[in-house]
């Protein structure tokens, strides 16, 4: 019994201290990784004494769902985190609140992308541009050159080598798939990203696997967010990144939650990262981002890219508006025809490479033909560029309220791209055999 | 025994008999409102919301929606391939070891009882981290077999990686309840066959094998229940397409409101207890007691040259596998860099540094909520232990049959149980919501370990005669003073046992901790390794604490053990509940 009274009274004095802190107490919630989060605030906590900051640290749907679902009484103060996306479903639904903090050094734009919310709901802390990271030990046991664009990675020799998460549950790699689709158009867009999906080792479920995957040498090149490459390479890892040609830069962002608990604390952390020496801390190794506030790249280490030098020329103007319509459209057509069906479409292209690689120098029009048709039938997306901007197509995806009818008609919708494509890829294979046969 | 226990339990409001105190009575209603506010209201919510139709109803049509998205089809039937596949490989190493081990006249006990205790001192998630560095499709195992033969093993390829850990994980459970089985085989039984002319295998087949099936079922049910639940492990190895992961990711990123994770929920509590009432069943179906006891086990045989070679040579083949990811995880915290090399390119003390300057508190949490938890634990598994055998008080042996119950509920459902049920709750006077303290975390330890911690106690108080109260009460010694000079004394071996394996058990937990942890002020070790895994310098730190994880616990139990000395035979008992 007297065990118990210990713990109680335990207990007890540990709940009244933070009960005496409370007022006291910055809450941040984030899908940013410790290295980071660890270095704001301790460098936050050295500069306004008194106060600590807690971190709540989720994957960004992880984020928002908190948000939404907190108590009024004790919503959380920032939300800090690199999707634009999340950050336009919680001003919708009025999860932010807006307030003047903007740190007048930083410029409007990044190409023509706005790097701060128009309407002053969030703001960009740093920026992030999507390219190739590879393991150099990893190609150079296997004899592969490095890549430097994505139209690289569908080369024969990069087969069962390349990494990329699902787009789905990775707002990052959405975003990378985006890019390519807006830089390439729908149609040769989706043609690149089903090559790829052909010949990659895994499509991960999270966009860390990737670049965990390509660090410790699982896979030998990943489609990565810029700071896992640099924060990476400069962890000491034997690792490269480039930013291909057809990319985007685009912020990752900060804002204030509506309603919260200790807004004048959050504005005041949210001024300190947009700061040059909140800003500065970027430049960190492990954190390696891009600074927002051009002045900060000057005590940068030799090397560092620059997104303001005009070094990076970001071809694709990034049109959030397109992504956001589109959105479930494309992670559930990407789903459904590459990670589900994953295993089809790597015998498929394998299949395709093998009979190419067997039909290269010869002529046999008949055996040519027959590849092509592989091709076609392998690489094509199910969805035209047409069909992909009706309207009533759209909206079928975006409900976020759905009844039983409109459930059923979107499920089946899945099922039917799932299942061609699986006959797609069969068929594929099957030809590219046929193909491969004929020129024995 | 069970029967019996749900017997009592319907009867305990009919047959109302006065041979109890008051005061026991008391502590049985305290315990059983304990345990109805924390373990059966939460597993009764989370079924509830399951087959609630939203409108105060009862629906299947949440079920429906489930088998009718592939990806659930597909998570529903890899857990359970992943739940059998790992229970068969691990037999496949624990068979033979066990066979030795009791069969002949054999060195290699101290070895034995060694991986008994491996897996318990550190999480399979912590190890998955390393066994695909060793073992993964650039691992040192992977290039070394490329550049000698030319070919690849893949080991950590998509489920198999999952399998693999977990099999290598959790074979231990199957082992100590084999050999415990086998050393109860009454000798005569395996004579008898030989003088009708079984032999070499048959023998094992027919009468053996057969004999030690109890203890075989209970350890491969207790594998798949452990394997089902596990969360970490497919997390580390991003493998999601599983239950566990697919419930904890519907209820963190698409809402506490979300009914799919919900269902999956309750698939996993009716799995794991399907398996735990397959082990009963088979225990209780056939009867495979022996009228002789006393024998030690099986007549044991003096290993032939060729024989003792194998047997060696298997155990050393497996300790080393075993031994693996712990010797993975120790190479990891040390490197600088490591990747598509056999070993590290250099090594470095930095990691342990950065843990210690960013994580102390996290390694205080630990040792908060396992106290908190273990001593909860032994406090009640002994009061318990004392009201099931000392006393009359109806509805004892319901409290052991919903302990138990405890077993077979996946931490991820527990703590979704409890988000659910006491979400909006404050704490008085703070206003903090407990859903997001620490509170719950030690609480939800509290549950999950008391099977453990009850199973020791009962044990222990089985070993003492009551003869030695009944002196004690002859002496003139009120009850209370009973129990606590006598009883408590005696028991203490049990009941420091108990404390240790919850202690143990908890610290290394994470699929319930990884639900209901909200700050990364009050994570404990568990979560924080699992964080720091997720980014690419944080792998260092992420191992380095890990280390320190398994160096507390293995410190923790040594000191207890010296503790306690000779007076009890604690790491027999650690080894027996496992």
């Amino acid at each position: 019994m007297r065990v118990i009274q210990a713990v109680l009274a335990s207990a007890a004095i540990v709940l009244g201290a933070a009960a005496a802190q409370a007022q006291q107490q910055l809450t941040i919630v984030t899908s940013f990784p410790k290295d980071l989060t660890e270095v704001y605030k301790r460098a936050f906590e050295a500069k306004t004494p008194g106060i600590k900051v807690e971190i709540l640290s989720r994957g960004t749907s992880a984020s928002i769902a908190y948000v939404r679902e907190a108590p009024a009484a004790s919503k959380p103060d920032i939300f800090w985190a690199s999707a634009p996306d999340a950050f336009e479903v919680l001003a919708s639904e009025n999860l932010l609140q807006k307030f003047d903090g903007k740190n007048p050094a930083v410029p409007a734009l990044i190409g023509s992308y706005p790097i701060n919310d128009p309407e002053g709901f969030y703001y960009g802390q740093a920026l992030a541009g999507y390219g190739l990271m590879w393991n150099t030990r990893y190609l150079k046991a296997n004899r592969l050159p490095a890549p430097k664009e994505w139209g690289d990675l569908v080369k024969p020799a990069y087969h069962g080598h390349v990494a990329i998460s699902a787009p789905s549950r990775s707002g990052t790699t959405h975003l990378t798939i985006e890019t390519i689709l807006q830089g390439e158009g729908w149609s040769k867009g989706w043609q690149q990203v089903l090559m790829i999906g052909g010949n990659t080792a895994a499509i991960t479920e999270r966009s860390f696997s990737v670049p965990d995957g390509v660090n410790n040498g699982q896979f030998g090149i990943g489609l990565v967010i810029d700071f896992f490459g640099l924060s990476a390479k400069a962890s000491g890892f034997p690792v490269e990144f480039v930013y291909p040609s057809v990319t985007a830069i685009v912020p990752a962002n900060i804002g204030l939650i509506a309603n919260a608990k200790n807004a004048e604390l959050g504005k005041k952390f949210i001024a300190f990262a947009l700061s040059e020496a909140g800003q500065k801390l970027l430049l960190d190794p492990k954190i390696s981002r891009l600074p927002v506030l051009p002045a900060t790249y000057a005590s940068a280490p030799p090397g560092y890219p620059n997104p303001f030098s005009g070094k990076i020329k970001p071809k694709v103007k990034f049109n959030s508006d397109l992504s956001r319509s589109r959105y479930y459209v494309v992670n559930s057509l990407f789903d459904q025809t590459i990670t589900f069906r994953h295993r089809e479409l790597v015998a498929a292209t394998k299949a395709i490479h093998d009979a190419a690689a067997r039909l290269a120098g010869r002529k046999n029009a008949q055996a040519a033909k027959l590849l092509a048709e592989a091709r076609e039938l392998a690489f094509s997306p199910i969805v035209s560029e047409q069909k992909s901007k009706d309207k009533e197509f759209l909206t079928l995806f975006s409900q976020t309220k759905r009844d039983a009818l409109k459930t059923k008609q979107l499920t089946g919708l899945e099922e039917y791209w799932s299942s061609t494509a699986r006959k797609n890829y069969v068929k594929a294979a099957e030809l590219a055999n046929q193909a491969a046969a004929m020129v024995k | 025994m069970k029967s019996l226990a749900l017997r009592s339990w319907l009867a305990a409001g009919v047959r109302a008999r006065a041979d109890y105190t008051w005061s026991q009575a008391a502590v049985a209603v305290l315990i059983a409102a304990f345990l109805i506010v924390f373990l059966i209201v939460p597993v009764i919510t989370v079924v509830y919301v399951a087959f609630a139709d939203g409108a105060g109803g009862v629906t299947l049509s949440h079920f429906g929606s489930f088998f009718s998205l592939s990806l659930m089809r597909e998570s529903f039937w890899s857990s359970i391939y992943v739940g059998v596949w790992s229970v068969a490989i691990a037999t496949l190493i624990a068979v033979p070891l066990a066979y030795f081990t009791v069969r002949f006249e054999f060195r290699g006990a101290l070895l034995i009882q060694t991986l008994g205790i491996l897996p318990l001192i550190m999480p399979p998630f912590v190890g998955a981290v390393a066994m695909q560095l060793i073992f993964g499709r650039s691992g040192a195992v992977n290039l070394l077999l490329d550049e000698w033969f030319g070919f690849k093993i893949p080991f950590m390829e998509g489920l198999n990686g999952v399998i693999f850990v977990e099999a290598l994980h959790y074979f231990p459970f199957i082992l100590m309840n084999l050999v415990v089985a086998l050393n109860n085989i009454d000798s005569s039984m395996e004579e008898s066959a030989q003088n009708l002319g079984a032999s070499g295998i048959r023998l094992f087949r027919r009468i053996v094998f057969p004999l030690a099936m109890p203890g075989y079922v209970a350890g491969a049910a207790l594998v798949f229940i452990k394997v089902f639940d596990d969360l970490g492990t497919p997390l580390v190895l991003h493998q999601t397409n599983l239950l566990a992961p697919q419930a904890y990711l519907r209820i963190t990123s698409i809402g506490i409101e979300d009914p799919i994770g919900y269902v999956a929920s309750v698939i996993m509590v009716i799995a794991s207890l399907f398996a735990l009432w397959l082990s009963m069943w088979t225990m209780r179906g056939k009867d495979y007691a022996t009228l002789q006891r006393g024998y030690a086990g099986l007549a044991k045989r003096r290993l032939s040259p060729g024989q003792t070679v194998l047997a060696y040579g298997w155990i050393a083949l497996v300790l080393a596998v075993v031994l693996a990811p712990h010797l993975g995880i120790l190479l990891l915290s040390l490197a600088k860099v490591w990747s598509f090399s056999v070993l590290p390119d250099a090594y470095t003390l930095e990691h342990y540094a950065t843990v210690f300057r960013d994580s102390p508190r996290m390694i205080g949490n630990t040792m908060l909520y396992c106290g908190i938890a273990a001593t909860l634990d032994v406090v009640i598994a002994m009061a318990i232990a004392y009201l099931m055998l000392r006393t009359r008080v109806p509805g004892r042996n319901a409290l052991d049959f919903t302990v138990t119950i405890a077993l077979a509920i996946p931490g991820v459902v527990l703590g979704i149980g409890y988000l659910r049920t006491f979400r909006g709750i404050e704490i008085p006077f703070t206003g903090e919501l407990l859903t997001a303290s620490w509170i719950l975390i030690a609480l939800g330890y509290t549950v999950r370990r008391l099977p453990y911690a009850l199973r020791s106690c009962v044990a222990a108080l089985q070993q003492l005669h009551v003869s030695l109260e009944e002196a004690a009460e002859n002496l003139g010694a009120p009850k209370r003073r009973t129990i606590l000079r006598v009883v408590v004394p005696l028991m203490a071996g049990g009941m420091l046992a108990g404390f240790i394996i919850s202690f143990m058990t908890a610290a290394v937990e994470l699929s319930m901790t990884l639900m209901l942890v909200s700050s990364q002020n009050d994570a404990p070790m568990s979560y924080g390794i699992y964080l720091y895994l997720q980014s690419a310098a944080g792998r260092g730190p992420g191992a380095a604490l890990g280390i320190l994880a398994v160096l507390i616990v293995a410190v923790g139990t040594y000191l207890s053990h010296r503790l306690v000395g000779s007076r009890a035979n604690t790491a027999g008992d650690i080894q027996r509940m496992a």
